[in-house]
């Protein structure tokens, strides 16, 4: 187990890491920060002392090496914006993002699998197609579609919303609900059909020639085996929680890390583009390793199968 | 012979297939006496699960049943669903195929067995584990007490069957139906389950309906068999009668193709032909265009079983003339 867990935890380091390096040269390789921080009309000499300054006119893999010495001690590097640490400008903006995407994760799951469950029992039903249509319309609509959507019928039409900001609670329901609509989609239908694949399973049969009730086979011996996939793509959700809001931020003017990250990119500004990709990272590795962990819980045949 | 346990009259089963509706069992009649062994016989897709799984109501709302199934002075087809809870399991219990995908896999055996032991006998916690470890015990699971911990993936096919056997047995049932219990296993542990059944049979004075394909497996382990073709009964004799006198040109065909263990090596003859979709089926007998005894008076109607002798019905118009 010990051995399991080690490998699991380097292999989620080098994932990190690679993520981390291609961010690093990517971004190097598709622009001069330099000629988009300092104004047009700036003198050469004053570029070439700001591309010293922040050493960009050292050879790239001296940058980079000099980038992982410092992220090994726990230094990103700064802002070249506004000079403070990335890290303190990404850490400000975590508790935003959160804010939305935390209650769109909980919308996600309290619509999705019970109308994914609904669906499957009622397989071909006019419920199960009603569904399943919205289903297909809320993940194959693009998510800034449906924020102004949400916008032109509740703050131009009905006037009860804030169409952006960030003064209060009521600023937050509009991007929870554009988030939580595409996530509860997905989450519907991956539910139904897990759903499905599980009541075809012969002990579903098995279980009502014992003699249960129907409601107990659904219950008790459907929804615990159902769980088993529908757990990694809940799973997945718990990944996307810092990085998953990046075009709602965007479109409600939301001051959240994924602002923040178009923001930077825009502006070239290389350690907080780093920083924010860093992060996402690791959100999306600890998840996957978080599902690992829940699938050994729920499914006994992992838990015994490296035996 | 009496009243029989269970009598099964006419019934009918179709499937809603969307566009258009399948009759899958065109009135089967069969009546199952107390602690009678009947081995149903057929082809896949001739209706020997089916007929049991309608009986039962297990067959979703896609099926749509008809006739009667005369079971305990209530008539199973269109009972409420309480009814038939009240009978799975605990009056009539069913093993299945693959007994390892039977298994939840999600739950300990333990767990599996004190569910059925609850339900049927009202036992839970220490008593039910107790139970349940003298059940596996009773199907021949060595260390029964310690395999109630384990789960279905940590035991091999046959321990399945007989943990679903020892779950059967929990509802002290009248009759057991065990649907080719022994399809999904190795040639030695199938010996070793059906012996297991026939153990259980005498001990407790249970009917046994064996399901199987194998006319061999049936011949050895029950009194009687029913050959079933496309959804129809169409020989109902004891096991003697089968090997000596079979009236069906099926069941002719069956023991054609049966190896012989004494007596001279022979080629073994396969049936020609395959079964007709149940969609797609011939004008008349369903065996005609595979039969060798065909002629034109078969294609004119559906024959009707004839009651040869005293517990020997066939179904083929030349039944009478050919051994009766």
């Amino acid at each position: 187990m010990m051995r399991y867990l080690a490998g699991r935890l380097l292999r989620a380091l080098l994932t990190i890491f690679l993520v981390v390096t291609f961010a690093f040269f990517v971004l190097r390789l598709s622009g001069d920060p330099a000629l988009l921080i300092m104004s047009v009309d700036a003198p050469p000499e004053s570029i070439e002392a700001f591309r010293k300054s922040w050493g960009l006119d050292q050879p790239i893999w001296m940058q980079y090496l000099a980038y992982i010495g410092h992220a090994l001690t726990g230094d990103l590097g700064n802002s070249m914006r506004d000079g403070r640490p990335a890290i303190q400008l990404v850490l400000e903006r975590v508790p935003a993002t959160l804010a939305i995407t935390v209650p769109a994760f909980f919308l996600k799951i309290a619509i999705g699998v019970p109308a994914g469950i609904y669906a499957a029992l009622h397989r071909n039903s006019f419920a199960d197609r009603l569904t399943m249509l919205l289903s297909v319309a809320g993940f194959t609509m693009p998510s800034f579609v449906l924020a102004l959507l949400l916008v032109l019928v509740f703050s131009v039409q009905l006037g009860w919303l804030p169409s952006s900001g960030s003064e209060g609670m009521a600023n937050a329901i509009l991007p929870i609900v554009t988030l939580g609509a595409a996530g509860a989609a997905i989450l519907a239908r991956f539910t139904r059909s897990a759903m499905l694949e599980v009541l075809g399973q012969p002990y579903i049969r098995a279980a009502s020639a014992k003699g249960l009730s129907w409601r107990r086979v659904v219950t008790e011996h459907a929804l615990p085996n159902a769980a088993i996939p529908t757990t990694t793509i809940i799973g997945f959700m718990v990944g996307t929680l810092i990085a998953g809001a990046v075009v709602v931020e965007s479109v409600f003017a939301w001051p959240g890390i994924g602002r923040l990250l178009v923001v930077s990119v825009a502006n070239r500004d290389l350690a907080v583009v780093q920083t924010i990709l860093l992060f996402v990272a690791a959100t999306m590795v600890s998840a996957n390793i978080i599902v690992d962990f829940v699938y050994g819980w729920i499914d006994p045949r992992m838990r015994t199968a490296p035996r | 012979m009496g009243v029989p346990l269970i009598d099964i009259r006419g019934l009918t089963v179709d499937f809603d297939a969307g566009q258009r509706v399948v009759r899958a069992l065109h009135g089967v009649d069969l009546a199952i006496h107390g602690g009678e062994a009947v081995g149903l016989v057929g082809e896949s897709g001739s209706g020997k699960s089916v007929t049991w799984l309608a009986a039962l109501g297990l067959l979703g709302n896609r099926a749509r049943i008809g006739g009667e199934v005369l079971f305990e002075g209530r008539n199973l087809v269109g009972a409420p669903a309480s009814d038939l809870e009240a009978v799975r399991g605990a009056r009539i219990a069913m093993i299945f195929q693959d007994p390892s995908s039977s298994l939840n896999p999600v739950y300990r055996i333990g767990q599996q067995l004190a569910e059925a032991l609850q339900l049927h006998r009202g036992m839970s916690g220490a008593a039910a584990l107790a139970e349940a470890a003298r059940l596996l015990d009773r199907v021949g699971i060595a260390d029964a007490t310690r395999r109630l911990r384990d789960y279905p993936h940590e035991l091999s096919g046959g321990m399945n069957q007989r943990v679903m056997i020892a779950m059967a047995l929990s509802g002290q049932p009248r009759i057991l139906v065990a649907d080719e219990p022994t399809t999904a296993l190795d040639a030695t542990i199938q010996a070793q389950i059906l012996e297991l059944l026939q153990e259980i049979r005498r001990d407790s004075a249970m009917a046994l309906v064996l399901i199987s394909h194998d006319l061999g497996v049936v011949a050895e382990n029950t009194d009687r068999v029913c050959v079933m073709y496309a959804g129809r009964i169409v020989e109902d004799a004891p096991i003697a009668t089968i090997f000596e006198a079979p009236a069906h040109p099926y069941t002719s065909g069956l023991l054609a193709a049966l190896p012989d263990l004494e007596g001279p090596r022979r080629r073994l003859l396969a049936i020609p032909g395959v079964v007709p979709e149940p969609w797609n089926l011939p004008l008349g007998c369903s065996f005609a265009p595979r039969c060798p005894e065909f002629e034109r008076a078969c294609e004119a109607a559906v024959p009707p079983a004839i009651e040869l002798v005293h517990g020997h019905r066939a179904a083929c118009i030349h039944a009478r003339s050919g051994s009766a």
